[in-house]
């Protein structure tokens, strides 16, 4: 092990425990103010996309759910730690055989107009989501329900065919109103622009294609939020974006590596701004098409990721910013399997299993099997630097122990009719964003390979199969636990991606804002508890 | 004349018909559609609530089913809903984004047509001087700096820098609370940057072809036998010459009309502009079949239409074409 390895493994082993445990690591040169907690300011972010609508239930976009998220509740969340606990639901019970949940409401919750929330809320919204005429994209869980009934006010149950564990999550979709949407057309509801909710911030106005502002609600139930408004500015350019955060138009951006790295250690800037660091919930990853005859063999698999230096990829394309991905998982969440033996950096190990699979080194430097030469494309999709960055990089190793890598990038929508769908395509460089819940049903199960369906790549492996449904099919955390570090254990052996990275979220915000406590879940978790010291307000 | 009008307009139906037909086949050409736009790889979304927006837009019906049906909602001037999760009327959309693309668009044609004329008539009567060169130099500057880049320095210098004017957007925080003075100003500061820069950029077209045909007409006899009279220079300048000059600058504006409803993607995307162009733009990539046929029917209207005008002021000057001989 040279000094180098070495001292990777230590970084990244500082890291998990960084986010395992205590907070993620923030930057600032601002002193610590003091002041209390007081009400008032604004809080101006910047969204490069314009929400599409505010009701979530139809909404497809990012921009729109980080609104509506503001202005609605779940009757579950997820809280800090990314657990999740009781929102409009003060309480839940699974029955023991684990087919039925019931949802204790929480008493007292207005709606933004007055009227009280109650189970017929979530009833209605139950019914909406899995009614044929609704335009929606998140019908699928809630139909696994087998009956959904409002045992009183307060009280709401449902029961299932088999136990489901995404199913206490899925219930963290926003409640709609019933008394505003019930027997109306949802589709041309007037709440798509003016929504009305039960969250701690209320519907003020949308300028179309400049601002939407919301207002604190006085009456939230859990308190009203200190900032009295949340301005989302649409700012369609990211450099545009960050010179409005220099300049002091937006109070919060997410900074890129770059920024984060080479640009905003001015004391300047550091005086102005906090700049926090935690894993985002995505990873990059490199997937073979495993009905293609050249990658059915593992042991090619496994020399390709041999071969890839993972943290030279970070180091060039994240400047750093990011960690190794060693399978599906975030690290520091408790499906994440912190040490699996996947494929270490190792290209003398990387010659070996080429050889054993047949392969012999060609006079021009291209390994060749049966007369054929080892050349293959990666694919990628188009605006997305970082994923043609890592791409170059694969394409240098790869050409040192003699493969001959291509790469084509492509424009998104043709990317996917063209060539996902139809499974044209040999490598691919993409990335997932990782849910909340742990369950990979939709991207590993082997009934998941048809087209237009997640496995793409066609992975098929009975025993990942088994862990899948059974680790859907329990609420026990510990027995899940032991389903997905098996599946960890197998996607290191077979590696039928080779994972990448976790990149790092890297929010900056105005130093004015207090009460910013860094967690597994990110920062915004607390938003309703960020106040501005009253001597320091500006707007 | 009378004829000739009914012949033109007459015309126009068939031409607008042709138009929507080819560009209805072309958009739908395009690999993917809304549907998938808005779900492909979300692990929530299954292939029967894939089919169920489908079928919710319309999508699952043969092309030309969806043409014709397109096309009876256009005989009542009605461009459908958009295909974006909103579902709002497309008529909306456009209305609410045509204000400031138009107001944008008029003033720095005014500034372009305001600078671009005298610069050119300097340019053609100072010939090859010192100023003619450096007008050159300056106007192809214009011409060949990357707008966005010089967009974005200028925001950086005026913006970040030295915090003399906004950086993006077209109000400030706080708007509805100015007074109407207030808002006028703080509206004049959001436009200083993207107005002169485009008239920047623009300049160079314009002033060159002022220049030419300036030339042109300064080499005539009548411009000689008008000096040789002893008329002042300046009058020889702006009464003799220039009239003559701009009959072709003029056609030029009336060219130019149609793109005043149309705004420039990069542009208005660097300055959190919301016009024409971000919305058509955001259209194609979501695969808005309504939206964009919407947007490309009004462009084509105000084309023909344009068209349709430069010639009837042609056959109004000139009678050989309103008889149709020559």
């Amino acid at each position: 092990m040279t000094l180098r390895r070495l001292f990777t493994l230590l970084l990244v082993a500082l890291q998990l425990s960084a986010c395992g445990q205590s907070a993620p690591e923030q930057k600032s040169l601002a002193r610590p103010k003091g002041g209390a907690p007081a009400y008032g300011d604004a809080l101006i972010t910047g969204s490069i996309g314009e929400p599409n609508t505010l009701i979530p239930l139809l909404a497809s976009d990012s921009a729109s759910h980080e609104v509506a998220g503001l202005v609605y509740n779940g009757l579950v969340r997820y809280d800090k730690n990314l657990k999740l606990e009781g929102d409009l639901a003060r309480s839940w019970e699974v029955s023991p055989d684990g087919l039925t949940i019931t949802f204790h409401l929480r008493p007292g919750v207005k709606w933004h107009d007055g009227k009280e929330f109650t189970s017929r809320d979530v009833l209605y919204t139950y019914r909406v989501t899995v009614d044929p005429k609704t335009p929606t994209a998140y019908s699928e869980d809630f139909k696994q329900v087998k009956k959904a009934e409002a045992l009183d006010t307060y009280t709401f149950q449902v029961s299932y065919d088999k136990p489901f564990a995404p199913a206490l999550a899925s219930w963290g979709i926003a409640i709609l109103p019933a008394h505003l949407l019930e027997g109306k057309d949802i589709t041309k509801s007037p709440l798509a622009r003016s929504p009305i909710g039960t969250g701690p911030y209320t519907f003020k106005e949308w300028i179309p294609g400049q601002k939407l502002a919301l207002e604190a609600n006085p009456a939230y139930w859990e308190g009203r939020p200190y900032l009295d408004r949340f301005v989302y500015r649409i700012i369609p350019d990211n450099s545009t974006m960050y010179m409005e955060l220099k300049a002091g138009g937006i109070d919060t951006m997410g900074l890129s590596p770059v920024q984060y790295q080479r640009q905003t250690n001015t004391p300047e800037f550091l005086a102005r701004f906090n700049k926090y660091r935690y894993p985002a919930s995505a990873y990059t990853y490199l997937g073979y098409n495993l009905r293609l005859p050249l990658f059915k063999d593992r042991r090619v698999r496994q020399a390709i990721s041999h071969a890839i230096n993972k943290e030279e990829i970070i180091q060039g394309v994240l400047l750093g910013m990011g960690q190794i991905a060693h399978g599906p998982y975030k690290p520091g969440t408790w499906a994440y399997k912190p040490q699996v033996a996947d494929p270490e950096y190792n290209p003398a190990k990387a010659q070996q299993l080429l050889k054993e699979a047949g392969f012999v080194m060609g006079p021009d430097g291209i390994l060749a099997k049966d007369g054929k030469p080892f050349s293959f494309t990666i694919m990628t999709n188009q605006g997305n630097d970082q994923r043609m960055k890592c791409a170059q990089i694969i394409q240098r190793r790869l050409k040192r122990v003699g493969i001959d890598v291509k790469i084509r990038v492509m424009e998104w929508a043709s990317f996917l009719t063209n060539f996902i769908d139809k499974g044209k395509f040999e490598a691919v460089l993409l990335g997932w964003t990782i849910g909340q819940d742990p369950d990979l049903y939709d991207v590993w199960h082997s009934s998941k390979t048809e087209p237009k369906e997640l496995n793409f790549i066609g992975f098929k492996n009975a025993e990942v199969d088994r862990l899948l449904i059974e680790g859907r099919g329990t609420f026990d955390q510990e027995q899940r636990k032991r389903c997905y570090w098996g599946i960890q254990d197998i996607l290191a052996q077979e590696q039928p991606y080779t994972f990448l990275y976790v990149p790092d979220a890297l929010p900056a915000v105005a130093s004015r804002f207090q009460g910013i406590e860094p967690a597994p879940a990110g920062i915004m978790y607390n938003l309703i508890k960020w106040y501005v010291p009253e001597a320091e307000q500006q707007h | 004349m009378a004829n000739y009008l009914i012949k033109r307009i007459a015309m126009l139906f068939p031409l607008l018909l042709g138009i929507t037909l080819i560009t209805f086949t072309v958009i739908h050409l395009a690999p993917g559609e809304p549907v998938e736009m808005q779900t492909a790889m979300s692990p929530k979304v299954s292939a029967a609530s894939r089919a169920r927006l489908r079928e919710f837009y319309g999508l699952d019906k043969p092309l030309h089913v969806q043409y014709l049906r397109w096309l009876g909602h256009l005989a009542h001037l009605d461009f459908g809903r958009s295909f974006a999760p909103d579902n709002r009327p497309v008529t909306d959309k456009i209305v609410e984004r045509i204000p400031i693309t138009l107001s944008l668009n008029v003033i720095a044609l005014i500034l372009e047509f305001g600078l671009a004329i005298p610069i050119g008539i300097l340019a053609a009567v100072r010939r090859d001087s010192l100023l003619d060169r450096g007008i050159s130099v300056f106007v192809f500057v214009g011409f060949a700096v990357p707008t966005f880049w010089l967009a974005l320095l200028c925001m950086y210098f005026f913006g970040v820098k030295f915090s003399w004017l906004p950086i993006s957007g077209i109000h400030s925080l706080g708007y509805e609370k100015f007074s109407a003075a207030g808002r006028v100003w703080d509206l004049a500061k959001h436009l200083v940057l993207p107005i002169s820069i485009a008239t920047f950029g623009s300049l160079a077209g314009l002033s060159r072809y002022m220049r030419s045909t300036m030339l042109e007409v300064l080499s005539q006899d009548y411009i000689t036998t008008a000096r040789a009279k002893g008329l002042q220079e300046r009058v020889v300048i702006f009464k003799h010459a220039l009239k003559n000059a701009l009959l072709p600058v003029i056609t030029l504006l009336g060219f130019s009309l149609p793109g005043l409803i149309g705004g420039s993607v990069i542009f208005e995307t660097i300055f959190a502009i919301p016009g024409m162009g971000q919305l058509f733009y955001q259209g194609v990539m979501a695969r808005d079949y309504p939206l964009v046929m919407g947007i490309l029917v009004i462009g084509a209207c105000l084309t023909l239409v344009g068209n349709l005008l430069a010639d009837l002021c042609y056959a109004v000057a000139d009678p050989r074409i309103r008889h149709g001989r020559s």
